[in-house]
């Protein structure tokens, strides 16, 4: 059986990889995902907030109280050689790489133009197969239009893709008002793959403290059907390789993925929660069910599910989201699941 | 050997760059102004550098400067080459091991930034007090005058030693050579090889002690041969001066600079001659220089060997026709009929002419003075007005110059406008300590010093605030080596980095006739001008004075540069300062960003860059108006409601201009009045807190958290309010105690930081609209007026009274601070426990202070934040020195206790005609509450009244002793230095002592005060100056050792986490009839965060089990109960929380985060183990503990 699989130009032993998360922190984590099948290893993000207001946060306090007072010229240690870029992550991936023979996938998070932008080449230059670029944006500013905020991206995007030879994906977030058509227009800047999709923080509210509390939830399968409706959409309009990510526990979570579109499919929640392991349970559970319904290839999969290939492509469309609604009004004991 | 390169540093960097490269081991503590050395060394020998035998020498901070010296010693005995660098009274810690060292012939060189030692006062800066009480030691004495002789003498000493066997001190000037940044060529590896033989490193080894060739030294003699003994050394002093004359002489052929041990600038055939040491000499060569051109006589001697003294040496120094000599010490000693170095050019003249090699057609006349203490200015002007003393038929025998002293009239006049300095671009910047002016300046020297042909030097002047500091730069560029060792006067170009500077400091008469002014304003170029008192715009006319004006605040935030203001006005420096073309010097202003920032992020760079570019846009020149046409005159420096002394005296140290102040306006003995820091006003905080009454719990966490004692809370009459200002809040008082009292929280609007620690420690947030708290922080400006008024009306409302006041926090805090805005830095997490202290029993408190931040706001003039209640009373403080805190505070005990048991055996004797009754109640009277203090003391009264009617001599002796029949309370105050480090063996034997004394110790876990050098309290993993990779032991737990005496009571509080058990603990320790210690966590800003979090960042160390809170109360035990109450629970979630925030730990884990984990890993094992120990300490059932205090 031919599990393997194209994802960014890079040939896969197969589709499973751990999506960006901190479980990659540990080298013997890693080594595990690999034990375990992953087909790659993507990294946890090298954030733009990290670069830049850590940098200048650090500065800031080291030199705020420096040469103020006739007995103290400084409160730390002289911090001239003292890196506060991104060797330590760039370190990390030369580690890494030492570590697993599997693509390693880097991962930079950021939307503004900034000198962060920067860090790209230089995570390509310390050996990073791929790089993801996350572009995480809560849109709140009501100034900034649709077409703008886009813009951005799209910017974003252009200055990196100039910036590396190596592959370059781009994690999206669902809430554009034209997905179809950023993810075009990203394919004509010949952006590698598109990741669906980046799932935000989400402030809850301590009643006590009366303060928003940010909570990162853990995915369920029910995240993925979102997903599977996206990838369907737009794997038969886009040249970039697709990947899931979120809500992905199960083989057969994972076989709907790429029976939707999906090149790759990458797993954080239920890798935190059943531990690296995990991954080659999945591994086996595709298997099984590729065997027992007679697919010898995960490429033979591929798309077969998309919107051109579906048999009721409107299974997708609006007519769809009603029944479903429906179908909860008319299923009073059952309780949504999930977050 | 030839291409040597130029380098731009401070005298500090010019010394360690030799001694480190010339040393094995360096054994070092940290002291003002010599800190940097080793500190330099360090982060040298952290970076693998190398000394010229290529091994990285080892560096060992120690707990004080007698531990530095025995561990060099000891390395000296084995064999190493060693150094140190030290200073002051940390030097004076030295001198048993100097005679040690001396007596050995040991080859050792050490190096001093010569200080002032601590007599009336303390001073950190510059003289001669310090080395000169180290002329008996037997070490031999070097002086350098500028920071290239810095480098080379100790170049020089190094390899003298060696070849002598004379150890050599090294010195010169505190802060004005140590601290002055200036171009001087480096010598190269190869010159110290060249002059270094391995031979003479192979002689010092076989000195050694070794059990493979033993020996014994440090033997104790009789009296048969002690002196024979010791005349045995007299050949090699005898032979140091040749020597170290041969050192010199191949030193001046290696590098083309040529010394000798007394060099004679001047007039060859001079008949006046000066002679000093140190910087001074070179203000000195400079009038002479200028004197000579003027067609007079004169000469001067460097005198650079001082020990030994070589007479011979000095006469050949003199010019045969030289007529008088004035003799310059920069030290004091009182009682003696001259100065050290006075003495010894009169001793050597003598003994001159006793052997016949007198030179001199006329013996002549010889004077001294004393010049400069305490880094005193001293300048060419003051230099002429010596000569023209020596001029004068009879000048006076002893004088001091640079001051005025109207009581003994020893000083000479001398003409303040005399200003000789030419062909030298001179620029002055004032600053405050936040806006980044000095690290700009001393960027900009490097610049113009590294990449242009010209010299540069660099002089920054600091004041004693912690917080809202300012800084005055003093720069000087020019084609010749700058000889100027004194502050500018006349700049051509002066920048007020700060609009405000303009109406409390005399900037603009700084500013040369048609010089250039650059101001930081916020207003237009075409309004700035009539922003301007009139005073200033009429010397601004009148001296034709250029003004430029940028709103560097606005380009500031639009550039994402913060408040940082450093590069912005680099920029405008060298845009229009002309001492650089224009856009040769934006290209090296980025350089240089490139080469500070680079490895930190381009993310840092790139907001620089934009700053730079920004900065030209916004850069314009401001019309100068014809005509003064302002209404507004400068504000006076204090209210006219200020008592005369601080109108008069400190009134002018707070303009900067107590210089101008005569020896009559102070206290002979150095005692100075409490509760100054009222009358200063210093207007810092950008925005303050403002009350929302209506939301308010009154729970006065706001007051107890405040640093600066700015924002009060009051319960009063309501009576009271009847003339209370339009905008003064009041609301009813919420608990019962004061039922039908008003409340109201006030802030002093022009005496808070603006640190916003109140802010987030406010429990109350708006229900409606949560982000609205009880306190938020406003602009202070449009405030400022109605709240100064509410502030005043505030003060004037009658204080609670004490004896109904329960001490919880809340009440705590109805009780008036007798330690107000003191110097500390905003948001400070010392002062808030110095201020509950004095709220509950300042009344009655003695303060032994050491050394460190908490002299320093407590007790660094102009202004002194210790003040008094409406009855004058208030806390008293003294500050003895760094080490001997605990036995100072100990000493403060016996006194009063000596004087309570000499008024009680007096009042018995007296009992008959006292009357019985009154006696046995002052002799039995229970002071354990504000109710029986009051009645103790309305007893006193009393007392005093019928010893008025008592004619009797003992009664006129009780009258002296009866206010210590009020119970007094004795703090013993200091930070971690003192009391882990330095002063720990006194407080060990304090501790063991039981006499009752409370000792507070304000943990910051770091030497702050100095710069944040690692103590014993430093915490694993956390960077510190000497740990620059992460301190790799655990801290040490002082309280547990304090706890294993039995009868001490130990408290371990961190008010931000449970401000509760602070209160408690500070009761319970002053009520504890013996000795107490409370060990008080202290956020700080070496921790690197900001403070405005230092409450947050408590409770997080209190959470995690870091900073675990406890009290050991041995007086439990006679109840049955342990003495020992954990107050805080089991460490929850991991150690990382807490350090995430703080730039100490993050240094070290971005550093390396393998071994970062490593450290927090055994950290937090650490904080299990060390939990699960005090937890069962408090369940061991409690038995014989030592027996309670003593209260003697």
């Amino acid at each position: 059986m031919d599990l393997s699989t194209n994802y960014l130009g890079l040939r896969l032993a197969n589709p499973l990889m751990p999506g960006a998360s901190p479980l990659v922190d540990s080298i013997d984590t890693v080594k595990q995902l690999e034990d375990a099948g992953a087909g790659a290893i993507v990294m946890h993000s090298l954030f733009e907030e990290q670069i830049a207001g850590e940098q200048l946060g650090t500065i800031y306090q080291m030199e705020m109280y420096a040469n103020s007072f006739a007995e103290a010229q400084s409160y730390f240690p002289d911090a001239k050689d003292f890196a506060m870029g991104p060797e330590q992550y760039l370190e990390h991936i030369r580690r890494i790489k030492q570590a697993v023979k599997i693509p390693v996938i880097a991962s930079l998070n950021g939307t503004t133009l900034g000198g962060w932008i920067d860090y790209a080449k230089q995570i390509a230059q310390a050996g990073a197969d791929a790089l993801e670029l996350n572009v995480y944006h809560v849109a709140t500013d009501p100034v900034e239009t649709s077409d703008q905020l886009e813009q951005r991206v799209l910017d974003v995007a252009r200055n990196i893709r100039n910036s590396i030879s190596i592959p370059l994906s781009v994690k999206l977030s669902p809430f554009f008002s034209s997905l179809p058509n950023l993810c075009c227009r990203l394919d004509d800047l010949k952006v590698d793959g598109l990741v669906l999709f980046n799932r935000f923080y989400q402030p809850d509210i301590d009643l006590e403290l009366l303060e928003a509390v940010p909570k990162l939830a853990l995915s369920d399968p029910s995240d993925l059907l979102l997903r599977l409706r996206w990838l369907a959409i737009l794997s038969p309009h886009v040249q970039a390789s697709l990947a899931v990510s979120g809500g992905v526990h199960s083989g057969t979570d994972a076989i709907k993925a790429i029976m939707t579109g999906a090149s790759a499919v990458q797993m954080v929640s239920a890798l935190l929660i059943h531990g690296p392991a995990h991954l080659g349970k999945v591994l086996a559970q595709m298997k099984e069910w590729m065997e027992q319904n007679e697919y010898s290839s995960v490429r033979l999969m591929q798309g077969s599910m998309s919107l051109s290939r579906c048999p009721d492509a409107h299974a997708f469309e609006r007519a769809n989201y009603m029944r479903v609604l429906q179908s909860w009004r008319t299923s009073p004991g059952a309780s949504p699941a999930g977050v | 050997m030839a291409n040597r390169i130029r380098i731009t540093v401070d005298g500090n960097e010019a010394a360690a760059s030799v001694a480190h490269r010339l040393s094995e081991v360096i054994a070092i503590y940290p002291i003002t102004p010599s800190s940097p050395m080793g500190e330099f060394s360090d982060e040298w020998s952290a970076k693998g550098q190398k000394n010229i035998w290529g091994t990285i020498p080892q560096v060992m901070e120690m707990q004080s400067e007698s531990g530095a010296a025995g561990a060099v010693h000891g390395a000296l005995q084995a064999g190493s080459l060693c150094t140190t660098f030290t200073a002051s009274q940390g030097l004076l810690l030295m001198i048993p091991n100097m005679y040690k060292i001396a007596g050995e012939l040991t080859p050792f060189a050490m190096h001093v930034t010569a200080r002032t030692l601590a007599t009336h006062a303390l001073s950190i800066f510059g003289d001669h007090s310090d080395v000169m009480a180290c002329r008996q030691t037997g070490f031999a004495m070097l002086c350098s005058n500028s920071v290239q002789e810095v480098h080379d003498l100790a170049c020089i000493a190094h390899v003298a030693t060696m070849r002598s066997r004379i150890p050599f001190l090294h010195f010169f000037d505190g802060f004005r050579t140590s601290h002055e940044v200036c171009k001087m060529e480096m010598l190269s590896d190869d010159d110290l090889r060249s002059l270094v033989s391995d031979d003479l490193v192979a002689e010092h080894r076989r000195r050694a002690l070794s059990p493979d060739h033993p020996l014994l030294r440090g033997t104790a003699q009789n009296p048969d041969t002690f002196f024979q003994a010791r005349e045995a050394c007299n050949g090699f002093y005898d032979a140091c001066p040749g020597i170290v004359e041969q050192v010199m002489d191949e030193f001046g052929k290696l590098t083309g600079r040529a010394y000798k041990l007394f060099d004679y600038v001047g007039d060859p055939k001079a008949e006046r001659v000066i002679i000093l040491m140190g910087s001074g000499a070179e203000a000195a060569e400079e009038a002479v220089q200028w004197m000579m051109s003027q067609g007079e006589k004169v000469g001067m001697i460097k005198v650079r060997l001082y020990r030994p003294f070589s007479v011979k040496h000095l006469i050949a120094a003199f010019p045969q026709t030289v007529k008088s000599i004035a003799v310059l010490d920069r030290t004091k000693e009182p009682g003696s009929h001259g100065e050290p170095l006075l003495l010894d050019v009169l001793g050597g003249l003598a003994q001159a002419a006793a052997a016949g090699i007198s030179r001199f057609a006329v013996q002549p006349k010889v004077i001294g003075g004393r010049y400069a203490l305490a880094s005193k200015e001293f300048t060419p002007a003051m230099v002429k007005a010596v000569y023209d003393e020596l001029a004068k038929a009879n000048p006076r025998p002893q004088f001091t110059i640079g001051i005025m002293d109207d009581v003994t009239h020893l000083s000479l006049p001398y003409d303040t406008e005399l200003d000789i300095e030419k062909d030298v671009f001179r620029a002055v910047f004032f600053g405050l300590g936040a806006d980044g002016t000095v690290g700009a300046n001393k960027n900009s020297i490097k610049i113009i010093g590294e990449e242009t042909d010209n010299y540069a030097q660099g002089y920054f002047v600091y004041d004693s605030k912690k917080s809202g500091a300012i800084t005055i730069s003093h720069l000087r560029f020019g084609p010749k080596p700058i000889k100027s060792t004194y502050l500018i006067r006349q700049a051509q170009f002066v920048a007020s980095h700060q609009f405000i500077f303009l109406d409390k400091y005399d900037v603009v008469s700084y500013a040369a006739p048609g010089a250039v002014l650059l101001l930081n304003s916020p207003y237009s170029p075409e309004e700035t001008f009539s922003y301007l008192a009139n005073e200033i715009q009429q010397e601004i006319i009148q001296k034709k004075l250029r003004m430029y004006v940028i709103d560097a605040y606005k380009v500031a935030r639009e550039m994402g540069m913060g408040v940082r203001i450093n590069t912005i006005m680099q920029t405008c420096f060298f845009a229009i300062s002309g001492v650089l073309p224009r856009e040769e010097a934006i290209e090296q202003i980025k350089k240089a960003i490139k080469k500070t920032y680079g490895r930190k992020g381009e993310e840092v760079v790139k907001k620089n860059f934009a700053a730079v570019d920004g900065t030209l846009a916004n850069l314009h020149e401001a019309k100068v108006g014809t005509a003064a046409t302002a209404t507004r005159m400068l504000p006076p420096t204090v209210s006219d409601a200020a008592p005369d002394l601080v109108k008069r005296v400190t009134a002018k140290m707070i303009a900067n201009k107590g210089d101008l102040l005569p020896v009559s306006a102070f206290p002979v003995d150095g005692t100075w009045p409490t509760g100054t820091t009222k009358w200063e006003k210093r207007n810092i905080a950008q925005d303050i807190p403002v009350w929302d009454p209506a939301i308010c719990i009154q729970c006065n966490k706001c007051s107890m958290a405040c640093p600066h004692a700015a924002i009060r809370a009051k319960v009063y009459d309501p009576a009271s309010l009847n003339r209370a200002p339009a905008t003064f809040k009041a609301v009813d008082y919420k608990a019962t105690d004061f039922k039908g009292g008003k409340f109201t929280i006030q802030v002093a609007p022009e005496d808070c930081t603006g640190c916003g620690m109140c802010v987030t420690v406010c429990p109350v947030k708006d229900k409606v609209n949560p982000r609205h708290k009880s306190l938020d922080m406003a602009p202070q400006a449009p405030l400022l007026d109605a709240e100064r008024k509410n502030f005043d009306f505030f003060l004037a409302l009658p204080e609670v009274d004490r004896t109904k006041v329960k001490i919880d926090v809340k009440g705590s805090q109805l009780l008036q601070p007798l330690f107000e805005f003191s110097g500390a830095c905003a948001g400070c997490g010392e002062t808030p426990y110095v201020k509950l202290m004095s709220q509950m029993f300042g009344d009655r408190a003695i303060i032994a202070n050491a050394t460190g931040c908490s002299s320093i706001y407590g007790g660094n003039l102009p202004t002194t934040p210790y003040t008094t209640n409406k009855d004058g009373r208030g806390p008293a403080w003294c500050n003895s020195l760094f080490e001997d805190n605990a036995e100072f505070g100990l000493g403060m005990r016996l006194a009063i206790d000596k004087h309570n048991e000499q008024a009680k055996e007096l009042m018995q004797l007296l009992s008959s005609q006292i009357g019985d009754t009154l006696v046995r109640e002052l002799l039995n009277a229970d002071q354990s509450t504000e109710a029986g203090l009051a009645a103790q003391r309305a007893r006193v009264v009393a007392l005093k009244q019928k010893l008025a009617t008592i004619n009797s001599p003992k009664a006129r002796f009780l009258e002296m002793l009866v206010d210590y029949l009020v119970k007094k309370s004795v703090w013993i105050l200091g930070g971690d230095g003192w009391a882990y480090d330095i002063g720990y063996g006194g407080l060990d034997h304090v501790l063991s002592t039981g006499r009752d004394v409370n000792i507070l110790v304000m943990d910051t876990e770091v030497y702050s005060n100095t710069g944040g050098q690692q103590s014993k309290a430093t915490p694993m993993g956390a960077a510190a100056k000497f740990a620059s990779a992460g301190k790799r032991t655990h801290k040490k737990d002082l309280g547990l050792m304090a706890i294993a005496y039995g009868n001490v009571y130990v408290a371990s509080v961190a008010f931000g986490a449970k401000d509760m058990q602070t209160v408690k603990a500070f009761q319970e320790a002053e009520s504890y009839p013996g000795t107490s210690i409370i060990i008080a966590y202290s956020h700080c800003i070496a921790h690197g965060y900001d403070l405005a979090l230092g409450t947050e960042q408590q409770k997080l160390a209190v959470e995690t089990g870091y900073w675990p809170l406890y009290r050991y109360d041995p007086r439990r035990t006679v109840a049955g109960e342990n003495p020992l109450q954990l107050d805080s629970g089991a460490p929850k979630g991991h150690i990382g929380q807490f350090v995430k925030n703080e730039t100490r730990f993050r240094m070290v884990e971005q550093q390396n985060p393998e071994n970062f984990k490593r450290l927090m890993d055994t950290a937090q094992a650490h904080i299990g183990s060390r939990y699960a120990l005090y937890e069962q300490l408090a369940k061991v059932a409690s038995g014989s503990n030592g027996g309670t205090g003593n209260k003697a």
